[in-house]
């Protein structure tokens, strides 16, 4: 009995020395402030290190993160624990209002000088103050929907480029028709941020703040009208019903059974990507429109970096921020090592001048872009974006699934309930 | 009732098959064989779909023929470890120290408290196998949380320790080598030990440990691959990226946001290269199995 005591205690010493002898390094109080940034941008660190050799009293260091959800539930698990959550974080547009109703992303208005707004379009400020006199992120990039298509088969059936939604809908059952298995593109029933651009465009905007209620409007006319062209679609068989991003989709592109993609000014990163044997093949083109006399366009995607509430050093935090997405240098390297779309209007303009690699036969990819960009409509995203595009996708697999234009039309009412009963449910006011 | 447990397991605890056998030779029957083969090609199809996935280029992966092999092995294993300066190779370090080191104290620690509830009696003694064993139900997953929000209020995430410290206990590993120190160490030696003046602490160390050696390389290759595969521990507890562990550094590349493509043929090679030092682990203690486990005890 007193030997078991005394292998307890060796054992209990053991990790009590494992203990001090690894938590040392908490990093000294003198030299250089260091911030983490956590970020899942492909080379971001790159442009970081622009900042650190220019900023030697400012090192910040980038970890980089899965990106979409996971980063979040890890953020706000950190903030939880009270400590561990890094200094800065990108935090894409649809998640800051999450973010701020969970306390988690600081004020930083006071930080910033007041010329800050004015590099930026309304519509991408507007998403980061959340329409109040705090602001919460500063813009860093953005996703102007574009409309895709691959110019060598539109020559070969004589297809003319779509410019409205009914021309599209023409376009679509002609490329059907010429072969069985050629889309013009699928309705995506996995990428919720897709399906609210096309939203967007036609005019939705899916929450509004009134005060401290929050309303939902997403079983509205411009979302209907949106799902019902879809449901069509899909119900005709002349638009795939199959999600984006799987493998088959990928191997779609590269073979030219998909001809063509509704997608935002990122895509020729992906393309690239996933359909390298297509280089030169593709042309970018305004979206389809509604009404061609008021053009209008979504957003799909872009970011923004963010100060987190537990940072210690908030003023360098938002500094590093605004240098990030303002700074001509940096705006250029973000356009050029990442292949991003800069939020930063004129210093993205500047950087921005030759077509993307994969677009090298088409010049004016980023004058379309531009205009794009500057199309875009308004649009306010709520505090349980995460419920609602959950619901999109149940609600949307199963309507694809059903290829009838009526189950469209049900999945969007089933995400207007879901969307106001977890509103409810979690304690907000709902109009 | 501890005695009713020790003999039930004495009698389940694996013995020397080979041991005089000579009497039946069974003749296979064909429907057993078939589903063994059946279950063979369900484990080994996915294995033969990475190795044929990892030599194809990024235009070949998604179009040709799925378990056609191609030429780009060497490619893809070039541009996986200059991803990032070649941070790949920190993930499988980080790898193997989480498994190698969390694996040899897990193992040490489920030995001595295999033993001790295998051949001590104590008071409380039922409640702590009764504990343990409701350990083995709960999966680890949803214990990650608790545990980052506990070593949060130490200091400990973002740190080697965060992922090595709770996979040291682990209750599935102890109540193992509590059943293999019941079958495999003799009370009779440790009570002559005892007679003898040996201290409790040697006769474990000394003669206890290399009578359950067999049982403990078992328990230590199932350590390994649990910490190795493990992905929700590390990837709460970590924030930092040089010190992700393989599975955390790969699923990176697969989610970097919608604007990015994932990094496939990068990921797939990278999982062919991380599931290597599991193969050779269990090629090289191979042979410890086939120690038998009462060697170096008295003979009866």
């Amino acid at each position: 009995m007193h030997s078991i005591k005394r292998g307890i205690a060796a054992t209990v010493a053991v990790a009590a020395l494992a203990l001090t002898g690894c938590s040392a390094g908490g990093g000294g109080s003198d030299g250089p402030v260091e911030l983490d940034f956590w970020a899942w941008a492909p080379n971001v660190d790159k442009v970081v290190e622009i900042w650190n050799e220019q900023n030697p009293d400012i090192q910040v260091t980038v970890q980089k993160q899965d990106g979409g959800d996971p980063v979040i539930t890890k953020l706000l698990t950190a903030l939880k624990a009270g400590s561990g959550a890094p200094d800065l974080i990108q935090a894409e547009y649809q998640k800051i209002p999450t973010l701020v109703s969970s306390d988690a992303l600081a004020d930083i208005s006071g930080d910033l000088d007041s010329d800050v707004a004015d590099e930026f379009a309304d519509g991408l400020w507007s998403s980061v103050t959340l329409g109040s006199d705090a602001v919460y992120a500063v813009p860093q990039d953005s996703g102007p929907m574009m409309f895709y298509y691959r110019e060598d088969v539109f020559e070969e059936l004589g297809l003319e480029v779509p410019t409205t939604w009914d021309e599209y809908a023409e376009v679509a059952a002609a490329v059907h028709a010429s072969d069985p298995s050629r889309y013009l593109g699928t309705f995506s029933a996995n990428d919720a941020g897709w399906f609210a651009g096309l939203a967007q465009q036609a005019g939705a905007s899916w929450w509004s703040i009134d005060g401290d209620a929050w309303g939902v409007d997403i079983d509205e006319s411009p979302t209907q009208q949106v799902a019902e062209y879809w449901g069509g679609l899909v119900e005709q068989g002349v638009i795939d019903n199959k999600p984006m991003y799987t493998p088959e989709w990928n191997a779609g592109l590269n073979d030219g059974s998909q001809v063509g993609w509704l997608s935002a000014v990122w895509a020729p990163g992906v393309l690239s990507g996933n359909a390298a044997d297509t280089a030169g093949l593709w042309r970018a083109a305004p979206m389809p429109q509604w009404d061609a006399d008021a053009p209008a366009t979504g957003a799909w995607g872009g970011s923004s970096t963010a100060v987190t509430t537990q940072t210690e050093h908030q003023a360098a935090a938002a500094e590093f921020a605004t240098w990030l997405n303002t700074d001509p240098e940096a705006v250029a390297a973000m356009a050029d090592v990442m292949g991003i779309y800069p939020a930063a209007t004129d210093a993205a303009a500047e950087a921005l001048t030759t077509s993307p690699e994969f677009f090298s036969s088409q010049e004016d990819f980023y004058d379309v872009a531009a205009e794009a960009a500057d199309s875009i409509a308004p649009f306010t995203y709520g505090p349980n974006v995460n419920v609602t595009f959950s619901a999109y996708n149940d609600e949307f697999s199963k309507a694809a699934e059903a290829k009838t234009t009526s189950a469209f039309l049900d999945a969007v009412a089933a995400m207007q309930q879901i969307t106001v009963d977890d509103l409810e449910n979690t304690g907000f006011t709902v109009e | 009732m501890t005695t009713t447990a020790s003999t039930r397991t004495r009698v389940t605890a694996p013995r020397r098959s080979s041991a005089g056998s000579s009497a039946t030779t069974l003749r296979p029957s064909p429907i057993a064989t078939g589903i063994l083969i059946i279950g063979a090609l369900y484990c080994l199809i996915p294995v033969v779909w990475v190795v044929a996935a990892s030599t194809k280029s990024a235009g070949e992966l998604f179009s040709s023929f799925t378990l056609l092999p191609s030429t780009h092995l060497f490619d893809n294993l070039a541009q996986l470890s200059a991803y990032r300066d070649g941070i790949f190779w920190r993930w499988m370090l980080n790898s193997a120290i989480y498994a190698g080191v969390g694996a040899i104290a897990s193992t040490w620690v489920s030995a001595l408290a295999g033993y001790v509830l295998a051949k001590f009696t104590f008071p409380g003694k039922a409640a702590v196998f009764s504990i343990l064993l409701t350990g083995v139900l709960v999966p680890g997953v949803i214990l990650a949380i608790p545990q980052y929000l506990l070593l949060a209020q130490l200091g400990l995430t973002n740190s080697y320790l965060a992922v090595l410290l709770p996979q040291i206990i682990s209750p599935y590993a102890i109540y193992l080598a509590r059943i293999y120190a019941a079958a495999a160490v003799p009370t009779d030696v440790v009570e002559a030990a005892r007679t003898e003046g040996a201290k409790e602490f040697t006769i474990f160390n000394r003669i206890a440990l290399p009578m359950m050696l067999p049982g403990l390389v078992t328990i230590l290759l199932f350590q390994f691959v649990a910490v190795w595969n493990n992905f929700m521990l590390p990837y709460i507890m970590l924030g930092n990226d040089t010190l992700f562990p393989v599975t955390v550094g790969l699923s990176g590349l697969l989610n970097q946001g919608a604007s990015a493509p994932s990094m496939y043929t990068l990921v797939i090679a990278g999982a062919l290269v991380s599931v290597l030092p599991l193969v050779l682990l269990f090629l090289l203690l191979q042979r410890f199995w086939r120690v038998d486990l009462a060697a170096g005890a008295v003979k009866a």
